[in-house]
């Protein structure tokens, strides 16, 4: 799948370029792009290291386990494969939470962390498993309560009430969580997982 | 409610890490040295996203500096405008899972040019909070593991994005309309 894309996005920007001669705009964007990427890693660097941290004191305490417990039973719904105790579903609850605060420079490290763990329980470790999938879907279409970007580029615009967006963010998120969940749940039973 | 909300984003992150130090402590650990050695794996992570992340940086460039991108637009534009889709904001939904800066873009653009109290601005304002670039998430978390095989998760991705979008102009319209 990601190679029918990658190859798709690349093969037919070249074609589209060489039909409007504009190659040399190919080249720049291979470079531009390709400093994007690491700019956005190295960016990623000095956040996962700090959460990451963070995050081991919050399991070596017992913090992470405390709070996977309380909210088990949405969890255990949303991950039937994921068992109860596991590691893995501390983290997907820190990261779930960090997206619904608008946290996301915290969300990724937990993200990651929680694939990280769940990657220790598949038994084919190139191909997602059904949690992983579930997780991913759960992140791309997340409850948000503050779209922290957003009011700021309304306030910058002199909005005279930059957080009216927030009712409509949250319900317009609920939406997209919903149908995520409920898809992941169709394509699970339909490609016989 | 803005001062609710403005007092929530600035103590979140504050409240949690004092959270976290704390019941540490409580629990007898040192948070020090236990930082430390978590903080240790941070790096690595990140440098194994670099492959993968550059990788579909330098395609997502090429698609859109090439115009291959517009092509795609003017080819969707009217199937999206069936859809009750406004033209404006077009754009922004098919960016928005490609692309995160794009998005950004798009999103301050609108709100530039039609202003942030405007149908157009509240409504890309609700399109650009709604959904996460799932090609980003995508690479991020399963570059970070090294799974290439990823099933059905980008057909999940796109429709929750598509979805995401429709519910936005729905309840911009019942709110704002």
């Amino acid at each position: 799948m990601v190679n029918v894309i990658w190859f798709g996005l690349i093969v037919i920007g070249v074609i589209v370029a060489a039909l409007e001669g504009n190659l040399q705009a190919v080249n720049e964007a291979a470079f531009e792009g390709a400093k994007e990427g690491v700019t956005i890693c190295f960016g990623l660097i000095s956040i996962l290291v700090f959460w990451l941290g963070m995050m081991k004191i919050a399991r070596e305490s017992g913090l992470l386990e405390t709070f996977a417990k309380i909210l088990s039973p949405v969890a255990h719904r949303l991950f039937p494969d994921v068992p109860k105790d596991h590691p893995a579903m501390g983290y997907i609850l820190a990261n779930m939470s960090a997206n619904l605060f608008g946290l996301g420079n915290a969300a990724t490290p937990m993200g990651i962390k929680a694939m990280e763990e769940l990657q220790k329980l598949n038994p084919h470790k190139e191909k997602a498993t059904p949690a992983m999938i579930t997780l991913m879907a759960l992140n791309t279409s997340s409850i948000t309560l503050i779209p922290t970007t957003v009011i700021a580029i309304r306030l910058n615009y002199g909005s005279s009430n930059a957080v009216e967006i927030v009712g409509t963010t949250l319900f317009a998120t609920f939406c997209s969580t919903l149908i995520a969940v409920m898809l992941d749940r169709w394509c699970r039973r339909r490609y016989g997982y | 409610m803005y001062t609710v909300i403005t007092a929530i984003s600035v103590w979140a992150i504050p409240a949690l890490i004092c959270f976290i130090l704390i019941y540490g402590i409580i629990k007898g650990l040192p948070v020090y040295e236990t930082f430390v050695e978590g903080a240790k794996e941070g790096f690595g992570t990140a440098i194994n996203i670099i492959p993968h992340l550059v990788g579909m940086m330098v395609a997502v460039s090429i698609f859109r500096a090439s115009g291959a991108l517009d092509y795609l637009l003017l080819f969707i534009s009217p199937v999206l405008s069936l859809l009750y889709i406004p033209a404006e904001v077009v754009p922004l939904a098919i960016i928005r899972p490609i692309s995160g800066a794009g998005a950004l873009a798009i999103t301050s653009d609108l709100i530039a040019q039609y202003g942030p109290d405007s149908f157009i601005g509240r409504l890309a304002s609700t399109m650009q909070g709604s959904t996460d670039t799932t090609l980003y998430v995508l690479t991020v978390y399963f570059g970070a593991i090294g799974v290439r095989k990823i099933g059905y998760a980008l057909k999940v991705g796109l429709l929750a994005d598509l979805a995401g979008a429709l519910a936005a102009i729905l309840i911009v319209t019942i709110v704002f309309g």
